[in-house]
């Protein structure tokens, strides 16, 4: 199992530089000029931005950009941004409040879907079943801005239970509502995977041994039946912190949430390479370690997994 | 079916969660005042704004995120009244004999917020700073009136290869900035510009403390100024700048309350949201979603009055289409075929008013100058149109940035257009608006495209030279007429502001006539207030007036 982990681990490697590579490319494709944007809607100063091209080494090739800033990398020097704040420091203040909101998002996924899934999976075809599936179509059905501005809308102003927009510090208080929001078309997924799991392991040789071993109910479901059921819901599960980490752009420009979605989207617009490789490439590496964890619980669950 | 443990677990965790969302998240009192002896006067009011673009430097700050910070901050040598009119705020008296050398005289006892005294050369030192080509201030052409700014700010020649070194400034401070003693100095233009003082208000010319050079970039991070407010605590990157009142603020802008607290942003959807729940104070934008609803939702405490923001869309004169001696009557039958009202009211809702000159409702001089060629007459526009020649392919586009709100405005002018004149005009959108201003900059636009201009101090002038001056910067369509130069010229080395504004006047009756930019509207600054604050009033930028704005407990 250890070198399993330490081969995956090196994997990492060539990942971490090709796919920083590709977004250096792709914003660089971007069209129009960062700098002269920055004049808004004057023209641009041609000395001045002559100036800033040479600070932000914009005049280089760009293979000598590139390596100048994975050398900088290396030494964890993320580059600037162009209001001469350290990317470093943005992705130390924007990366906690988007983790707490995914693990937010994530835990509820996690206690409303498969407690609820389970139940609906062993009354399969009776009312609660049916109910949940009507429920969780609904929902996937409904884009997620809906949800969200409807939720905030009807909680946050019109009753007033929770504040519309998330406060400075992001405490967990608040995100409670943007979690859900983003939670949503999740824990419909989560929901549905586990019931239909479920359901079908329910026929499985292993449950009638155990039953007819003597076995409570109550452990044969859950330490047999669901066990073995989550497996397709861990995949799922271990695909969707990335996907909700980068994905709750949305949600965090609805909930006014200060993380990564919308420094990245900020920094799309402006054309800040250094903002945009730096953060995506964060994201594609947790998003790495995330399907490295689920790997690894399949041993868990699955007795009849090993790795070499 | 028994209940399982675990489910009940479960169950019991989501209870406890939602029971505690509930119970916990019900205060709102975010910005809650400070319980000290000075009851209303030291509470904290909230507001929007925006993660600033850049440092937060005088000659740096060119967007409205950092203005709104950098106006509470600091106060300049004259300062803007409710009507936009000057008024003398650090300098006790501007003089000048001929529009060409001023001599600035600054009020006794003014300080920055750390104590250290606002001299002459606070401001001349800044001004420096700011025009210095090696410090890259976004500025800079603001002190380009300054006699010697060519040595400090040199320009590269015009067939300089793209990649080429920027070139090196032979001076460090403009020759015509002379320091006479603590509370005097003199600024001496390379031309005369009747309007010079008028600018002083702007952010650009903002005087700065010694702490200021001997760390740009941390002093950026954490500015000292002489104005009303100071900062309390550091930048919050794209969450909140938060201020206090500045005791050592020796001006006439007294604070009515205890601080701003400006709260960036991503959305104006979530901080209208906000605003409706009292979880904010003031706002001084809207979501286009709001612009239906908000006087009714706000009533009283909405706010939508004109503001020094001009739109329309401009023609390339260098593209053969728009050459020719007719062409100008092809761009006023265009002009008459918009309707206007009908836009403003529909798409906008009454949150913009139809144009009637190139300038703004705000500024003096402002008066009806467009005439006939701005109000909706689709048969006269027909009839022109035919006397014209008509437009060459007869086909036109109007190029937008998909992310400004825009494709509503421009589907509809496009459609008068093509019902009323028979030309094939339709939206042309770009991603964003970097990916507009490419080819608007290098000159290769091949059709209309949309144009705004937000003034930066209210004068007549400030809407025409930068826009239509020949050789201008912001002058997209290429417009080339000496005449109109001369006029201007005229203008500024007119002995007063009131005459100037005469020559600026006529002026823009040739714009009238050639039609560069086919006036639109003008933008109105709206935004409202929440139920816990009062004396909310904007000013002629569209941005509150933050001192007079009071909360009670």
């Amino acid at each position: 199992m250890g070198r399993y982990v330490l081969r995956r681990l090196l994997q990492m490697i060539p990942v971490f530089f090709g796919a920083t590579l590709l977004i250096f490319l792709m914003v660089y494709a971007l069209p129009g000029d960062p700098i002269e944007s920055l004049f808004g809607e004057r023209a641009a100063d041609p000395a001045i931005v002559a100036q800033l091209r040479a600070e932000y080494n914009l005049d280089e090739p760009l293979w000598k950009q590139y390596l100048l800033y994975i050398q900088g990398v290396l030494t964890l020097d993320f580059g600037t941004t162009f209001s001469g704040q350290p990317v470093i420091d943005s992705l130390a203040r924007a990366f906690p409040v988007t983790i707490k909101l995914a693990l937010v998002a994530f835990t509820i996924q996690i206690l409303v879907g498969i407690p609820v899934g389970l139940i609906a999976g062993l009354r399969r075809g009776r009312f609660f079943d049916s109910f949940t599936l009507a429920a969780t179509l609904v929902v996937i059905s409904i884009p997620i801005f809906v949800i969200g501005f409807v939720l905030q809308f009807v909680i946050g102003v019109k009753l007033g239970w929770v504040k519309p927009t998330v406060g400075a510090e992001a405490p967990l208080r608040d995100l409670l509502l943007p979690g859900l929001v983003l939670g949503s078309l999740s824990v419909a997924y989560v929901l549905r995977l586990t019931r239909t799991s479920v359901a079908e392991n329910l026929r499985a040789d292993y449950v009638r041994t155990a039953t007819s071993k003597g076995l409570p109910r109550q452990r044969v479901v859950t330490v047999h039946l669901l066990r073995n059921s989550l497996i397709p819901v861990v995949t799922f599960l271990g695909a969707d912190l990335g996907a909700l980490m980068g994905g709750a752009i949305i949600t965090e420009s609805i909930f006014n949430v200060p993380g990564v979605g919308f420094t990245i989207f900020r920094a799309i617009r402006l054309g800040e390479a250094t903002t945009v490789v730096s953060f995506v490439t964060v994201l594609v590496m947790v998003y790495l370690i995330a399907n490295l964890i689920v790997d690894l619980l399949y041993a868990v669950l699955d007795p009849r997994i090993r790795y070499a | 079916m028994q209940f399982s443990s675990r489910r009940m677990r479960a169950s019991g965790l989501l209870l406890a969660l939602a029971l505690g969302a509930t119970a916990c998240g019900s205060d709102n009192d975010d910005g809650g005042a400070s319980p000290e002896a000075g009851g209303e006067s030291s509470a904290l009011i909230n507001v929007n704004g925006t993660e600033p673009q850049n440092q937060l430097l005088p000659a740096n700050t060119n967007e409205t995120g950092g203005g709104r910070i950098m106006d509470v901050l600091y106060e300049g040598l004259i300062r803007y009244d409710e009507n936009g009119d000057p008024v003398n705020a650090v300098a006790e008296s501007i003089e000048t004999e001929d529009s060409k050398t001023y001599t600035i005289t600054l009020k006794d006892d003014q300080v920055f917020s750390d104590g250290s005294p606002v001299t002459a050369d606070s401001f001349v030192d800044a001004w420096n700073f700011g025009a210095n080509l090696s410090n890259a201030q976004l500025n800079s052409y603001f002190f380009e009136p300054i006699a010697g700014y060519e040595e400090v700010h040199p320009e590269p020649a015009a067939d300089a290869a793209e990649d080429a070194p920027p070139p090196t400034p032979t001076a460090e401070t403009m020759s015509g900035l002379t320091v006479v003693d603590d509370k005097t100095f003199t600024v001496e233009l390379s031309e005369p510009q009747s309007d010079f003082p008028i600018r002083l208000g702007y952010t650009a010319f903002m005087p700065l403390p010694e702490a200021a050079f001997e760390d740009p970039d941390a002093f950026g991070e954490a500015p000292i100024g002489n104005g009303p407010y100071k900062m309390d605590g550091a930048w919050e990157h794209d969450v909140q700048i938060k201020t206090v009142v500045n005791e050592e603020y020796a001006g006439d802008e007294e604070p009515q309350n205890g601080g701003i607290s400006f709260r960036f942003y991503q959305d104006p959807a979530a901080a209208y949201q906000d605003l409706l729940a009292d979880n904010l104070d003031v706002i001084d934008l809207l979501p286009d979603s709001a612009f239906a609803t908000f006087e009714d939702d706000l009533g009283e405490r909405a706010i939508n009055q004109p503001a020094g923001i001009f739109q329309s869309f401009s023609f390339p004169l260098y593209d053969p289409k728009f050459e020719g001696p007719n062409a100008n009557k092809v761009r006023q039958a265009i002009s008459m075929a918009i309707n206007r009202e009908q836009i403003t009211d529909t798409i906008f809702q009454g949150t913009r008013t139809p144009a009637v000159d190139f300038s703004s409702p705000v500024v003096q001089g402002h008066e009806n100058i467009c005439g006939e060629t701005c109000t909706y007459d689709p048969e006269a526009a027909k009839a022109l149109l035919a006397e014209a020649g008509g437009l060459p392919g007869n086909a036109m586009t109007i190029g937008y940035n998909a992310d400004g709100g825009h494709q509503g405005w421009v589907d509809a002018v496009c459609n008068d257009i093509k019902n009323n004149l028979a030309i094939d005009c339709t939206g042309n959108s770009y991603p964003d608006f970097k990916s507009l201003r490419d080819p608007v900059t290098s000159k290769t636009m091949d059709s209309a495209f949309r144009t705004g201009w937000q003034m930066d101090y209210p004068a007549l002038s400030n809407f025409l030279g930068p826009l239509y001056g020949t050789g201008a910067g912001s002058n997209d369509a290429v417009y080339n007429n000496p005449e109109f130069d001369q006029l201007l010229a005229q203008g500024d080395a007119a002995p007063s502001p009131e005459e100037g504004i005469e020559f600026y006047q006529q002026a823009e009756e040739l714009l009238v006539r050639d039609l560069p930019a086919i006036p639109l509207w003008y933008s109105n600054a709206t935004g409202g207030h929440a139920t816990t604050v009062d004396n909310v009033a904007f000013d002629v930028f569209s941005v509150p007036i933050y001192t007079q704005i009071t909360k009670s407990e």
